[in-house]
């Protein structure tokens, strides 16, 4: 079994959130580094070196991101932090922020550093109340301490960390949903060109991650891009907090090198299905990413080349696992319902296609649809795909299409048996 | 006006007013500060945003009275109607369902006598549905008002938390 390595999170279930904690821990020593005897420069070649991929769902290359802020001097220039924290299945970045937030602080220091910024919006969910104070307390205590505010550790830079609140609204993890929210509207995601890099909060350059991306930052600039890349796969460097839900003995956060095979996480790190069950079906990087049967499951590792062969993707890394008792149909519609509370309402495909996929994934479980209701859940999902302003409406096709192509033998038979034939032993919906 | 009559026109308490000002030095712009005023007149008012004060907000941030509606009609977490003075959210998501979610709501109506969406006829507690509360690890979850959640809840442990909440409740009441 791949031994959990702990690079984001602290040793077992200790608390490193107070800054002495934290400290003896190596904490702020990245810090030291990077301001006072590397140039900003070289902090950004490092972090791009690492092949650091953000760990928000899309996976792009964090330094190249950095590397897109403009050249042209224009002030003021900001970090957005993406604490939004609301794929369903994900609570990854809670366990960082609740329990070794000074990581988040340090990581957007050196940020900062490396990008001239002057200051960072941490955009938290709303519902995150124990996240928001711990956080709330330990920028305080990072001020207090000189890791913010002016001249840091003497080397000139001047740099501040507001802690925002949202108020329950899934797209605000979207990048520019969430800039749109932080500026005081709906979050309604903004039409790019331009992008954030250009034209962020407030119109000027904005670098925006999440809080795991961040929080990878210090041990890389301490330890050395090369150190990094060899955890991990060459495409996928580093660890990541794995999030397991569902039918598993042991639910919870596991923080393994990328690439590690899912049935490893399943079935060793997670302790595996209750007794006497099997597994049936998993979600591998949160509810917007394309379901995997049980056997797509047990052959797949958690790296995002691995995945994508698969027909799937890394998301955000929570694993949702389900065994044989549980309706597959039933889950579609959950997720569906979802993307139907969620869409913006700003495109029509978006608007109407979520709402008409519950519609249609909940008939099918009260068994009033046709088998050509079937085909139209699919026609519906083509025309939500690749339309829309922002990728709401991709995921929620997805989340929704794949569980029907994936387990179309199921959907038939609720419309044969003019109901759920899962009834007496699925979760309840 | 009489006191009675007054009491039911609410206007903003100075204190409100100065909590939402000392956000203002943390942006460029004053309409950033909207979603943290209305999390702070939902506070300051049980829980929920009464429209007499939505001209105030509008006001003090410099915006139409429709940049704030749009705002609170937006977001889950803002209720332009009265919650209990506990409204307490469910989470439904599908990592809270395969783990007993719906019973969980199912006893809660069954001892508050609501549905979601419903007020216990005291004000006292109030019912909601919520998407993924990000616990599902420690599923199923609950958050009462904008508290810590209450994690890996059963069925069983509601009663006890009913009591809890009533005996807070009663505390208030008898402090104030």
């Amino acid at each position: 079994m791949t031994e959990e390595l702990r690079l984001l999170l602290p040793t077992g279930n200790e608390d490193w959130s107070s800054i002495d904690e934290y400290k003896r821990h190596d904490g702020y020593a990245a810090a030291a580094k990077a301001l006072k005897e590397m140039r900003p420069e070289s902090v950004l070649e490092e972090v791009k070196n690492s092949g650091l991929r953000g760990r928000g769902g899309a996976g792009f290359s964090t330094g190249t991101k950095w590397s897109f802020l403009p050249k042209d001097g224009r002030r003021p220039r900001y970090i957005a932090c993406n604490a939004d924290e609301s794929e369903p299945g994900t609570f990854k970045d809670r366990q960082i922020l609740e329990r070794n937030p000074h990581k988040l602080i340090e990581g957007l220091l050196i940020a900062a550093w490396a990008n001239t910024i002057d200051a960072a919006y941490v955009y938290m969910r709303g519902e995150y109340r124990g996240p928001f104070e711990n956080l709330v307390a330990a920028v305080d205590e990072a001020r207090a301490a000189g890791y913010l505010g002016k001249n840091i550790l003497g080397s000139g830079l001047d740099f501040e960390i507001y802690v925002h609140r949202g108020a329950g609204a899934y797209i605000c993890g979207e990048e520019t949903g969430l800039m749109e929210s932080l500026e005081g509207r709906k979050g309604q995601p903004r039409k790019r060109p331009p992008f954030p890099a250009v034209s962020g909060l407030w119109k000027q350059p904005t670098v925006i991650n999440n809080v795991e991306s961040m929080s990878h930052v210090p041990h890389i600039v301490l330890k050395g891009a090369d150190w990094f890349k060899g955890i991990g796969k060459e495409k996928s460097t580093g660890t990541t907090i794995f999030g397991v839900s569902g039918d598993v003995a042991k639910p919870g956060i596991y923080e393994l090198p990328l690439g590690v095979p899912l049935r490893e996480i399943i079935f060793e790190h997670a302790g595996g299905l209750h007794p006497g069950r099997t597994l049936k079906a998993v979600i591998p990087g949160g509810v917007s990413m394309p379901v995997l049967t049980a056997e797509m499951a047990m052959e797949v590792n958690m790296d995002h080349d691995a995945l994508q062969k698969a027909g799937t993707l890394l998301g955000t890394g929570a694993i949702v696992v389900m065994d044989d008792r549980q309706c597959m149909v039933r889950a579609a519609m959950v997720i569906a319902k979802f993307f139907r509370h969620e869409s913006c309402g700003q495109c029509t495909q978006c608007r109407e296609g979520t709402g008409w996929l519950h519609k249609l994934a909940k008939s099918v479980e009260a068994g009033t649809a046709t088998m050509q209701d079937l085909d139209t859940i699919d026609e519906v999902t083509s025309f939500m795909e690749g339309h829309t302003i922002c990728a709401l409406s991709d995921a929620a096709a997805w989340g929704t299409g794949w569980f029907l192509r994936r387990f179309r033998s199921e959907f038939e038979e609720h419309v044969r048996h003019g109901g759920c034939p899962l009834a007496g032993t699925s979760f309840e919906v | 006006m009489t006191a009675e009559t007054a009491a039911v026109v609410p206007v903003m308490p100075e204190a409100l007013r100065e909590r939402i000002v000392a956000e203002f030095p943390k942006y460029p712009e004053k309409r950033a500060v909207l979603l943290s005023a209305l999390h702070f007149v939902q506070e300051t008012f049980e829980g929920w945003i009464p429209k007499e004060i939505v001209p105030e907000v509008a006001e003090l941030l410099e915006l139409e009275q429709i940049d704030v509606w749009e705002v609170i009609y937006f977001y889950a977490m803002f209720n332009s109607d009265p919650v209990g003075r506990c409204h307490i959210r469910v989470c439904v998501n599908l990592s809270c369902c395969l783990r007993g979610a719906r019973g969980i709501v199912r006893r809660l109506e069954e001892l508050l006598a609501i549905r979601p969406g419903e007020v216990t006829e005291d004000g006292n507690f109030s019912i909601g549905e919520v998407e993924c509360l990000g616990s599902c690890g420690t599923a199923p979850a609950i958050q009462v008002n904008n508290e810590r959640y209450r994690e890996n809840v059963s069925a069983e442990d509601l009663p006890g938390l009913l009591a809890e909440l009533k005996a807070r409740l009663s505390e208030s009441e008898a402090e104030a």
